[in-house]
């Protein structure tokens, strides 16, 4: 197996690197042949993998592939931790990175026109978008498979890496190398909190093994629950608290958390195929799939848990409301993805991980459906991304839309989708949580439903349903896209209707996931939802408020953009303060600007002119040439230029020397 | 058997002499000094390997050992020796010499054969600062230093080199003198405590001092080290010695020179004065996490890509510094994680030689096409040298400390090991995560990326082979290191626990 393993990684990597160093030579079709063969393999040995965990007798595999450095008894590995919970990531990660790599061919096959004529940048970037995506798969599965914190934290950094290059892959824009700059900071903001987590799991469990350290974790005669430490003056912290919340400012940068989120919406100024791959499907999972392995440190820790479901909840009901009023067509999808990374967070934080990484699962299929979905019709609009411009693409591009309608539904949790699964899942584990922040979040995420259903069928009816594009000419060009954009998108759809229903049971409700999932049985809120088969689930969904919530959403979108479109007008008018608050995203790209980014240039002009030049420079060290100028002036007097006297000036300062040195 | 052969020795005359032949070549035949040159410095790094092949990594002994009278009125001997902290830093300066070498190639025009002789002189003077085990031998070596590199920018340094060199020579010189003084100090100690009296820096690490003459000493190297680090707060002559050198004066300076400074903590510092260490390392902690906050700070408003670098530089040598004098205050609790600290120093100090070099090799290359060291005079690098901008996001991440590369090693272990001493010492030790990434990659976004900026850019050629040669080769180096640092750590994991192990004990007589 391990070399099966291998394979599913480094086959990426291989593609990555051939594409990259040679894609020049390879062609653009070599290009995406090699990567797609590579990252298609991965996704076939990948998915083989998950068959013999469902059907096989398939054990965990846990071992190190080679020893990276051993310093002061710790050791630092490189290897691989392969179960239920790492099978289904790698199955999902590599499965719609190869859809994307599919669609990519279609998506950027007339990329030379987004860079000056004679920029030699722009002569391979059709390969090097290949490189950069085939290796930005290699990263993810590097980060998913990792059986240890070194591996996992380089995993971590190395997806933050390819999508920096990614952000900013049209690096001739400037609000491109703008928002890459911007992600990249924001993350390692995140980053720093991470790796103090890891530095305080290195000195308590004195390893960075996943399995060495939750054995500590979960024995009670170790006491770890119960650890106090002192970081300031005399005042205990529970270590775990500590522990789990550091790691977890770690998952709000990658993640996307508030206030770490301000990367993400900014991060749709790369391609669309990586703003559905990276920014909705897999890397910014991360996080969820990071604080889920992570769930024997979390489970000792109700602070920690609480953390999470505040912010999770908080997350996905405040960037939602951004999403109502937003007009180009990524960034509503973009700010639907912050809701349901919250979503995905507060399942995690009542304890829910099997719902939160079951919303992962079905949110990557019918997300990134999403974004290549607008992707396509940004294509038919000739990269016109205003939603305002655009209505009845759907007689045009009927395989777009009909896709987009699935992925729609399945978003909102329309009944039977997988997206109603998952998200119920977490709502009625929410409702039976007991820890602090639980009523708090249960009305977030009840209320959401509704906020989501309306920006995501607003979105739908203005795109696709009412009077054509405005402008003519666009109109006159609209027509469907070609196969490899089309096929991607209905290899997508059939997971995004089919998954929730078919995997709720064992994944959620049964012992999937006992392995890799620990449970402490007073947070064990799934059990308590009294799960009864698909058919039992769905049927209690009629019974609760979200069904209805959703389709109430549905149904306002339709009334006030299909029926009444000065409704939303008038709305916006006697709505004037809310809508600049969430025009204006609560004014937090304002405010970092000003303190963070102005703040840090201010202290270090402070630094540079007060503290560098001002006092070291100029008093201690000009000052005392300037001084020792002076004196030397009195000096010169000293000097006649006759050696006895220099002669006798040096015995005499020996002696002073050795006379203070040996009395 | 390689332990027979005088290897230091070559190491450390080979190119001093190859340097004196490249000299007295005159410059009539540039072609043949620069091959000379080229030979000798490869000759010397294929030497120098030698010393890690024959290394013995389970031994905390000196080894390659060449002693010899030298002054025998003073008992000043010509003894050399390495051990696992020493070893690398040699084989690191042998191989970036070689780059020096390469990358003033034909960007040398006046007088090649003085700046070839130049740094290969340096080269094996700074190769015998590390062998050295003799006081005064090591005190020659490190005064001896100085001259090529006044030279170097005294003679090919940019406008405003007077003044660079002057401040370069009094800081470093005015920190070097009292050294001195302390080395002839503790000469005067050891017939009384060891019966004879004697140079050698071993004797001088089983020499019983009392808490007073600890005190003084360990000031006394600390004036020196820290000028050499450099540490906060004696650091301004860095950015402006770098800011006048040329290219390969920056890389030396920066990959090598910066290192004896951390090296003399190790050498020094830590083992002869123990409990002055123990006692002040506040101080030196202290000093350390400004250089990382404050330095990183002022890094960032930079607006010459040299100083930006040259700032980076002394931040990133914080981490050295903070790994080494941490020390005291894990043992204290009685827990591991000093070695950790102290091998991170040492990496970080390895793979600093690897992008630092590397960084300013790069602003080099783009000051050979456009005479301009500013950020604003660039801009949309990429658009005409792709496969340089390859190389310097390269070398950006790693100096942004990305895993993968070299540059996260050592950061990782020293923040994993301070987290140990105390949580607040690694809490603003990684906030070079967040400030380390906004200096380098803001310089990156506003030089390489975006639109073409001016005709001067839209002009740019790509790198060209002997370029590529120097940037990938280092590339390599980087990521080596960053992938695989077992084979680092493992050749001074017994020099370093024998270190610990020697600090742990008081050496105040009686004490």
């Amino acid at each position: 197996m391990k070399t099966i393993y291998l394979l599913i990684v480094l086959l990426p990597l291989l593609g990555a690197a051939i594409a990259g160093f040679w894609g020049g030579r390879i062609g653009r079709a070599g290009a995406h042949w090699v990567t797609s063969l590579g990252v298609g393999l991965s996704a076939a040995l990948s998915l083989f993998v998950l068959g013999r965990f469902i059907w096989g007798d398939a054990q965990p595999f846990n071992e190190s592939i080679y020893t990276w450095m051993v310093s002061d008894g710790l050791t630092f590995e490189v290897g691989f931790l392969v179960d239920e919970l790492t099978a289904m990531m790698m199955a999902v990660v590599t499965f719609v990175s190869f859809c994307v790599h599919i669609y990519t061919i279609g998506y950027m096959a007339d990329d030379q026109h987004n860079w000056p004529k004679e920029s030699l940048a722009g002569t391979h970037s059709y390969q090097r978008f290949f490189s950069y995506i085939s290796l930005f798969t290699f990263s993810m599965l590097m980060l998913v498979m990792a059986n240890n914190f070194l591996q996992l934290f380089f995993g971590w950094e190395a997806v933050g890496l390819v999508s920096y290059l990614l952000i900013g892959f049209w690096s001739v824009r400037p609000s491109a190398t703008f928002a890459n700059l911007k992600a990249f900071l924001v993350n390692r903001v995140g980053d720093f909190g991470f790796i103090l987590g890891i530095a305080a799991v290195a000195m308590y469990f004195n390893s960075l093994d996943y399995v060495e350290v939750f054995e500590q974790a979960k024995d009670p005669a170790l006491g770890f629950a119960d650890m106090q430490i002192q970081i300031w003056g005399d005042a205990s912290w529970s270590l775990m608290s500590v522990i789990g919340i550091l790691l977890f400012i770690g998952a709000m940068g990658k993640s996307a958390q508030v206030p770490l989120h301000v990367w993400l919406p900014d991060s749709m100024e790369g391609p669309t195929p990586i703003s559905a791959l990276i920014h909705a499907a897999t890397m910014v999972t991360a996080g969820i799939f990071m604080v889920a392995r992570m769930s024997p440190l979390y489970e000792l820790s109700e602070t920690a848990l609480t953390f999470v479901l505040v912010i999770g909840a908080t997350t996905a009901f405040f960037t939602g409301l951004i999403g109502l009023v937003q007009n180009d067509i990524k960034r509503v999808v973009a700010y639907s993805t912050l809701s349901q990374l919250g979503y995905m967070m507060v399942a995690l934080g009542v304890s829910a991980y099997a719902a939160g990484v079951f919303h992962l699962m079905t949110h990557a299929f019918f997300k990134a459906l999403l974004f290549l979905a607008a992707g396509s019709v940004i294509i038919g609009m000739h990269h016109d991304q205003d939603i305002r411009n655009m209505g009845g693409i759907r007689k045009y591009m009927p395989i777009t839309w009909f896709t987009a309608l699935l992925g729609s539904l399945a978003l909102i949790g329309f009944p039977g989708f997988s997206g109603f699964f998952s998200k119920d899942a977490i709502i009625s584990a929410v409702s039976h949580s007991e820890i602090a922040g639980s009523g708090y979040a249960y009305v977030l995420v009840v209320l959401g439903v509704f906020v989501t259903a309306l920006y995501s069928f607003r979105m739908y009816f203005l795109v696709f349903h009412g009077d054509g594009p405005r402008d003519e000419h666009a109109k006159a060009h609209l027509h469907e896209t070609p196969k490899v954009i089309t096929v991607p998108l209905i290899l997508l759809a059939i997971p995004s209707v089919f998954i929730g229903g078919l995997t709720i049971g064992p994944m959620v409700f049964g012992d999937w996931f006992a392995n890799a999932i620990y449970v402490l049985p007073q947070h064990d809120t799934l059990s308590q939802v009294g799960y009864t088969g698909v058919m039992g689930f769905v049927q209690h969904g009629f019974m609760t408020a979200p069904l209805y919530l959703a389709l109430g959403g549905l149904f306002v979108a339709w009334f006030i953009y299909m029926q009444k479109p000065e409704l939303a007008d008038k709305a916006k008018q006697a709505l004037a303060p809310v809508y600049t608050m969430l025009d204006k995203k609560y004014w937090f790209d304002e405010a970092y600007q000003t303190v963070f980014a102005g703040g840090s240039r201010g202290i270090g002009k402070l630094f540079w002119f007060v503290g560098d030049r001002g006092l070291i420079d100029g008093l201690a060290v000009n000052g005392s040439a300037k001084t020792v100028g002076w004196a030397a002036g009195i000096a010169r007097q000293v000097q006649t230029g006759y050696l006895f006297h220099y002669a006798i000036a040096m015995i005499l300062g020996l002696l002073l020397l050795l006379t203070w040195f040996v009395l | 058997m390689l332990g027979d052969w005088p290897i230091l020795s070559l190491v450390v005359w080979l190119p001093i002499i190859g340097g004196a032949l490249v000299l007295a070549n005159g410059d009539k035949h540039p072609e043949s000094t620069r091959w000379t040159a080229l030979v000798v410095a490869v000759l010397t790094f294929v030497a120098s390997l030698s010393l890690w092949i024959g290394f013995d990594p389970g031994s905390a002994e000196m080894q390659f050992v060449e002693r010899a009278a030298w002054i025998p009125a003073f008992n000043i001997d010509y003894y050399l020796g390495v051990d696992g902290i020493s070893m690398p830093l040699i084989i690191l300066t042998t191989f970036i010499t070689i780059f020096v070498v390469v990358a003033g190639w034909e960007v040398i025009q006046y007088k090649p054969h003085v700046y070839m002789a130049a740094f290969l002189m340096m080269e094996g003077v700074m190769a015998g600062v590390f062998s050295a085990l003799d006081a005064m031998l090591f005190y020659v070596f490190w005064e001896a230093m100085l001259i090529p590199m006044f030279l170097i920018i005294g003679v090919w340094g940019g406008p405003n080199r007077v003044y660079a060199t002057i401040k370069f020579f009094l800081y470093t010189f005015f920190g070097s003198v009292f050294m001195l003084v302390a080395l002839i100090y503790m000469y005067m100690q050891t017939p009384e405590y060891l019966g004879l009296s004697s140079f050698s820096i071993l004797d001088f690490h089983r020499l019983p001092l009392t808490e007073n003459a600890q005190f003084w000493i360990f000031l006394a190297f600390l004036a020196a080290f820290a000028v050499k680090v450099p540490m906060w707060p004696v650091h301004t002559w860095l950015p402006d010695a770098h800011v006048e050198a040329p290219t390969g004066g920056s890389v030396i300076l920066a990959a090598i020179m910066l290192k004896i400074g951390g090296y003399g903590f190790l050498r020094f510092s830590l083992p002869i004065t123990p409990d002055a260490s123990m006692t002040l390392d506040w101080l030196i902690i202290a000093m350390s996490l400004i250089a990382v906050v404050y330095i990183g700070f002022v890094a960032l408003v930079q607006e010459d890509m040299k100083k930006l670098i040259a700032y980076s530089s002394i931040a990133h040598m914080g981490f050295v510094t903070l790994g080494f004098f941490i020390v005291f205050q894990i043992g204290a609790q009685g827990i591991p994680g000093a070695a950790l600290g102290v091998e991170g120093g040492m990496v970080q100090m390895i793979s600093h030689g690897f992008i630092s070099a590397a960084m300013f090799l790069c602003v080099g290359v783009l000051y050979d096409r456009l005479h301009s060291r500013n950020i604003a005079d660039y801009g949309g690098v990429v658009h005409t040298m792709p496969i340089f901008a390859g190389f310097m996001v390269f070398f950006a991440m790693a100096n942004a400390g990305l895993p993968g590369t070299s540059g996260f090693v050592g950061e990782f272990m020293v923040i994993l090991a301070s987290f140990r001493a105390d949580f607040w010492y690694a809490f603003l030790a990684a906030t070079t995560l967040i400030i380390g990434a906004a200096y380098t990659l803001w310089m990156v976004k506003r030089v390489v990326f975006g639109a073409v900026a001016n005709d001067g850019v839209a002009g740019l050629q790509d790198i060209n082979n002997r370029e590529f040669f120097v940037l990938g080769a280092l590339a390599l180096a980087v990521l080596a290191l960053g992938l695989w640092p077992a084979p680092l750590v493992e050749v001074m994991s017994a020099t370093v626990a024998n270190l610990l192990e020697h600090i742990a004990e008081s050496k105040i007589p009686g004490g």
